[in-house]
């Protein structure tokens, strides 16, 4: 599908209704993996928002209190606990990391497939820093006592709800991780400009392929950032 | 790649015929040239890529209807075991109160989940999408194999829970916690996990299947066919489809936190709980909540399986009364309407689990708007009806079986749907009746009318029309005299889910009405062995159907193949002129238009614009 055919579409509400209401596609221009993306993580929102209604549901029905959160979270410099420190470096490392993959995907667009390649790998690391230090954050948590089933510091349902849904997250992030990997190699190796068929799907790559992986990667940074909220700021 | 295909970059006006008409081109038949290139399609060769690991949606939608036909004869026996027990009280010894509670739980979940949502849209939704919509397969059709594997795997393990110690759980089909996991009902270790597991799994592989549903309508039509000259078939399936998709990760949430509290003790849903005595390691935990989740899920899924026979029973009746379908835009808003509604209603089975007066009144009125748009629908397919050329074949026996049975069940609802009614009623056979008529023999109708109507594109082969209406009257009268009497029990106050009624009041005023429904259960079960003979037996001897046995429109019909073979088009996708529904047009030689159809050839007829 050329850009330069979609210059012409007529624009905001009009156009919208225009789209819908014309025949073979609803988004002009838009390939078929972009669209399914974009409606797999619609549906992957409404999974973390059970997550987090059911957390927030949680958190208030308990009898017992609930954990200060300043505290258990905070890192030890020398001997003054810093609140908020680990989580604060986590969230900018993940944030980082996004902005790498979009400029990822703009160098893609461009076929610069050595910068592509360099920034996806940087994605990658950004994203396994953070996983990283998200094991370093869950065993200091389960060295004081903190597990899925109790909580020395108040209310279990903290350990639990902490542990579900950041390791739901993690893995998220981890699967986003592997891909990158693998989609850098792709990058190196060339596939992207020649069509290589995939392995899998012997379907032909598409430099798309970045931005649709690009999308999950920035879904799962704006998932993080209400995680954030919701278990550290509340 | 098509010589139709946009190649210049010329602008891409995004119009249908529709709006063009008289200004871009003076050519009546004008459609837009097509926005994208032709398909890539993986060709299978051996027999493993071509039946097993297949990436043609159409044997996938066949894989997908006969792993859930399996589930859903299961469930049909189960559904005996019940009855037995119910109609006959300990006639069959190994039907113990355990026993008889694993069996109402599997059976409720393999109707509802494995066997209808799988064959509506694993199944239709798989066969008819690309033929409908005019595309060579579905758009991702390697995950679209992976999607029926999912599912076939979620089944083995589902049977698999018959098989381990303590066997199935018997928490009934909601599997409401604290009890689904406590000791004391049945399967409450491995029977539950294996339970969550693999809905935990049909949750992952429908989803696959779903992105590849929504997106193959939504973007890989052909020239010609806007949205709303789809057929309601599609439009039902898609709505669904996209239900599913909000509604499912409920249930796939529930499922997760349900699993780590059986297997780790957290108490997600679990309250500070005594047993034998004893106070568990539980506590601080909301029941509710999971029913909460539940039913966020639960409800949507009963549209989920009403919305793809709604559009089903829509393209049946048109076709077999030869009349346009009344209301075609009313008919779509609708299916949208009760679809985004059905997000609001969710609490409507929660009556009586103690909720805020409030909170109950929002829901019954929420429950009630929907009877709007579904009246509608029904309206509709009786004004469709109205003075039309119909076809009194087994397919329109089914339809009309179908409008029946779903206005009796949706009447049923409305008294449900109150709060004042509801909490007398909701643990007696009232409910059972009420959702069995409007979710389980009307889908059913419509899924055996829609096997009548397309096993001749499927196979080449006619079903025998005299074995499908004793097929027919056996379901129908047999499905009618099992639970209209339930609506009695319901009245005298039999509860529901009871293994025995022992020495109450009801044992002696409901014998007879137990022991009637158990045998009208049993014949209607081997009645459906006529509709099994019947497929067996039309696969060799039916009579050849040629192509479009029915004079359809739409475009399932139009393939250069019968039965459409991969890639479905031969050399050049078909262009679209009209709607699915042109029947009976004055002016035009023949009682049928079709879809591919250009205005040219039929230039006396005074078609409706679409």
């Amino acid at each position: 599908m050329s850009d330069n055919s979609l210059n012409n579409l007529p624009g905001g509400f009009k156009g919208m209704t225009h789209d819908m209401g014309s025949d073979q596609t609803a988004f002009k221009g838009v390939q078929w993996g972009k669209v399914m993306m974009w409606i797999f993580l619609l549906s992957d929102t409404f999974i973390f928002s059970c997550f987090l209604i059911s957390y927030m549901k949680g958190r208030t029905s308990t009898v017992m209190d609930w954990p200060n959160t300043s505290e258990v979270f905070s890192l030890h410099v020398g001997n003054v606990p810093v609140p908020l420190l680990l989580i604060a470096i986590m969230t900018f490392v993940l944030i980082t990391s996004s902005g790498t993959m979009a400029l990822a995907v703009k160098y893609g667009y461009e076929k610069n497939r050595k910068m592509c390649g360099w920034l996806i790998l940087a994605t990658a690391i950004g994203g396994l820093t953070f996983v990283g230090m998200q094991v370093f954050e869950w065993s200091k948590l389960i060295h004081e006592g903190v597990r899925p089933w109790e909580n020395p510091f108040g209310a279990k349902q903290f350990g639990s709800f902490f542990f579900m849904i950041t390791g739901f997250h993690g893995t998220h992030v981890s699967i986003g991780v592997i891909f990158l990997f693998i989609y850098a190699r792709k990058v190196f190796r060339g596939d992207f400009d020649n069509g290589k068929r995939g392995f899998f799907t012997t379907m032909k790559s598409d430099y798309v392929a970045i931005e649709i992986l690009g999308l999950y990667w920035h879904f799962v940074d704006l998932v993080w950032v209400f995680i954030f909220a919701f278990f550290y700021l509340w | 790649m098509s010589d139709e295909y946009n190649q210049e970059n010329k602008p891409l006006e995004a119009q249908s015929s529709e709006t063009m008409s008289g200004t871009p081109s003076k050519d009546i038949d004008y459609v837009r040239p097509a926005e994208l290139p032709e398909q890539d399609l993986y060709h299978g060769h051996s027999f493993i890529t071509k039946w097993i690991f297949c990436q043609d949606a159409k044997v996938i939608g066949v894989q997908y209807f006969l792993t859930a036909v399996f589930t859903g004869i299961v469930g049909l026996v189960l559904s005996w075991l019940m009855r037995l027990q119910l109609g006959y009280p300990e006639l069959v010894p190994f039907i113990t109160a355990e026993h008889y509670y694993q069996f109402v739980t599997m059976h409720g979940m393999i109707m509802v989940v494995y066997f209808l949502t799988a064959l509506f849209l694993g199944g239709f939704g798989n066969y008819l999408i690309p033929l409908m919509v005019g595309a060579r397969d579905m758009v991702f059709p390697y995950v679209n194999m992976v999607s029926f594997w999912m599912f076939f795997i979620a089944v083995c393990v589902l049977m698999a829970s018959f098989f381990v110690p303590g066997g199935p759980t018997g928490a009934g089909w909601t599997l409401y916690p604290p009890q689904a996991i406590l000791p004391g009902t049945p399967g409450s270790n491995m029977g539950i996990i294996l339970m969550l597991v693999s809905l935990s799994l049909f949750v992952i592989g429908f989803t696959m299947g779903g992105l590849n549903y929504i997106i193959t309508i939504l973007q890989a039509r052909t020239r010609g066919m806007t949205l709303m000259r789809m057929p309601l078939t599609i439009w039902g399936i898609f709505t669904a489809t996209a239900l599913a998709m909000l509604a499912f990760p409920a249930l796939l949430v529930s499922c997760i936190m349900m699993t780590l509290d059986k297997m780790l003790e957290t108490s997600f849903f679990m309250p500070t709980i005594l047993q034998a005595g004893e106070v568990l390691d539980y506590g601080g935990g909301s029941p509710i909540l999971f029913q909460h989740l539940f039913w966020f899920f639960g409800h949507p899924e009963v549209y989920i399986v009403a919305l793809p026979a709604f559009g089903i029973v829509s393209d049946l009746i048109s076709v077999h009364a030869r009349k346009n379908i009344f209301g075609y835009r009313m008919m779509v808003w609708a299916i949208v309407g009760i679809g985004a509604l059905s997000f609001f209603v969710w609490a409507h089975h929660m009556y009586v689990s103690g909720m805020n007066p409030w909170f109950g009144f929002f829901f019954a009125t929420t429950t009630l708007i929907i009877a709007v748009p579904t009246a509608l629908k029904v309206y509709n397919w009786i004004i469709t009806l109205f003075r039309a050329n119909i076809r009194m074949n087994t397919v329109m026996l089914f339809c009309l079986g179908f409008i029946v049975t779903f206005v009796n069940g949706g009447i049923t609802g409305i008294f449900l749907g109150n709060v004042a009614v509801d909490i007398p009623l909701s643990d007696t056979y009232f409910v059972i009746a009420h959702f069995h008529m409007v979710m389980g023999i009307a889908p059913l109708m419509v899924i055996m009318g829609a096997v009548y109507h397309w096993f001749p594109l499927v196979t080449g082969r006619m079903l025998s029309e005299k074995l499908g209406k004793w097929h027919f009257w056996f379901t129908f009268l047999g499905a009618y005299s099992i639970y209209f009497p339930m609506h009695y029990l319901g009245f005298i106050g039999v509860p529901r889910r009871y293994f025995e009624m022992y020495d109450s009041p009801y044992v002696t005023s409901a014998t007879g009405m137990n022991e009637f429904i158990t045998v009208a259960a049993l014949i209607v079960g081997f009645s459906q062995l006529i509709f099994i003979y019947n497929i067996v037996a039309s696969l060799s001897i039916g009579k050849p159907a040629g192509k479009n046995p029915w004079k359809a429109n739409s475009l399932e019909w139009l393939t250069p193949e019968v039965p459409p073979a991969h890639g479905n088009w031969g050399e050049k996708l078909p262009v679209i002129h009209r709607w699915p529904y042109d029947f009976n047009v004055p002016g035009a030689k023949e009682d049928y238009i079709t879809q591919t159809t250009p205005p040219s050839e039929v230039i006396s007829a005074e078609v409706e614009k679409t």
